[in-house]
């Protein structure tokens, strides 16, 4: 009688790599806040957790999508301090959320195999 | 994207912002240094940022490439203004002494921005190392 990680651990290990790889597409953004002509990209959360889930053996890659600016620039950057910055500090509180289940299971877990 | 790539866009998000700040001290210093000919004389510089694919993503067929930032080149992009000034000793045979055309506002202006910009990625390079490490203390007891 093994123990199935995939299965005690659940959704979390696929959530935090999509949120690291989030975390990268955000700073991306941040760094080029002031290059002319770059646009900002971002993924959407939800979907691509739906899309990983599903155990498709041929699923395709993770679908970049674009930024829509509040308000035009005068050298085509598309990039918004204050929604990236919003965006990437909420990316980092979930992504320490995922940490925490994640910590949470394994500590079960440890207590279960020990008999506690 | 892993977290070596998330630290050196942030990186170089830094050098180049700090590259803009050096610059506009050039420019701000310079701003009343006459001379007698309109070819030595200081014109204003701007950098030119432009963004760096890492080629190593878009290989793999994966289209979260990272981009760097990348100072590519400084320009000198000012003119030079003359003035009637025939008792300057650097005065020319008309009596004009040319100055470069510098607006010390915007300079000012720029380097609020470019400060602004270097706080961001500073911010962003502290947050993803304290990702990191919480990502370390995950398997402690």
């Amino acid at each position: 009688m093994s123990i199935s990680f995939d299965r005690a651990l659940g959704a979390h290990p696929q959530a935090l790599q999509l949120r690291l790889t989030r975390a990268g597409l955000l700073s991306n953004n941040l760094a080029n806040v002031d290059t002319p002509n770059f646009k900002a990209k971002d993924i959407d959360f939800a979907a691509e957790m739906q899309r990983v889930k599903q155990p498709f053996q041929h699923s395709t890659a993770t679908r970049l999508k674009y930024r829509l600016p509040y308000q035009p620039s005068a050298d085509g950057n598309t990039v918004e301090l204050n929604v990236e910055q919003a965006a990437f500090a909420q990316n980092s509180m979930d992504y320490q959320m995922s940490l925490t289940f994640l910590k949470m299971k394994f500590s079960g877990l440890r207590s279960a195999i020990e008999g506690k | 994207m892993a977290f070596t790539d998330i630290f050196r866009i942030s990186s170089s998000a830094m050098t180049a912002q700090t590259v803009r700040l050096n610059t506009i001290a050039s420019n701000m210093a310079n701003a009343d240094a006459a001379s007698a000919s309109e070819e030595t004389v200081y014109k204003a510089r701007r950098p030119i940022f432009a963004s760096v694919y890492q080629n190593s993503q878009l290989a793999s067929n994966n289209a979260l490439a990272g981009a760097r930032v990348q100072i590519v080149d400084v320009v000198e992009t000012g003119h030079a203004l003359q003035r009637y000034e025939p008792h300057h000793p650097m005065a020319n045979s008309q009596g004009y002494v040319y100055y470069p055309d510098i607006n010390v506002v915007e300079e000012m202006a720029d380097m609020m921005s470019a400060s602004r910009g270097f706080e961001t990625s500073a911010e962003v390079l502290s947050s993803v190392k304290s990702m990191q490490q919480s990502l370390l203390r995950l398997g402690e007891a």
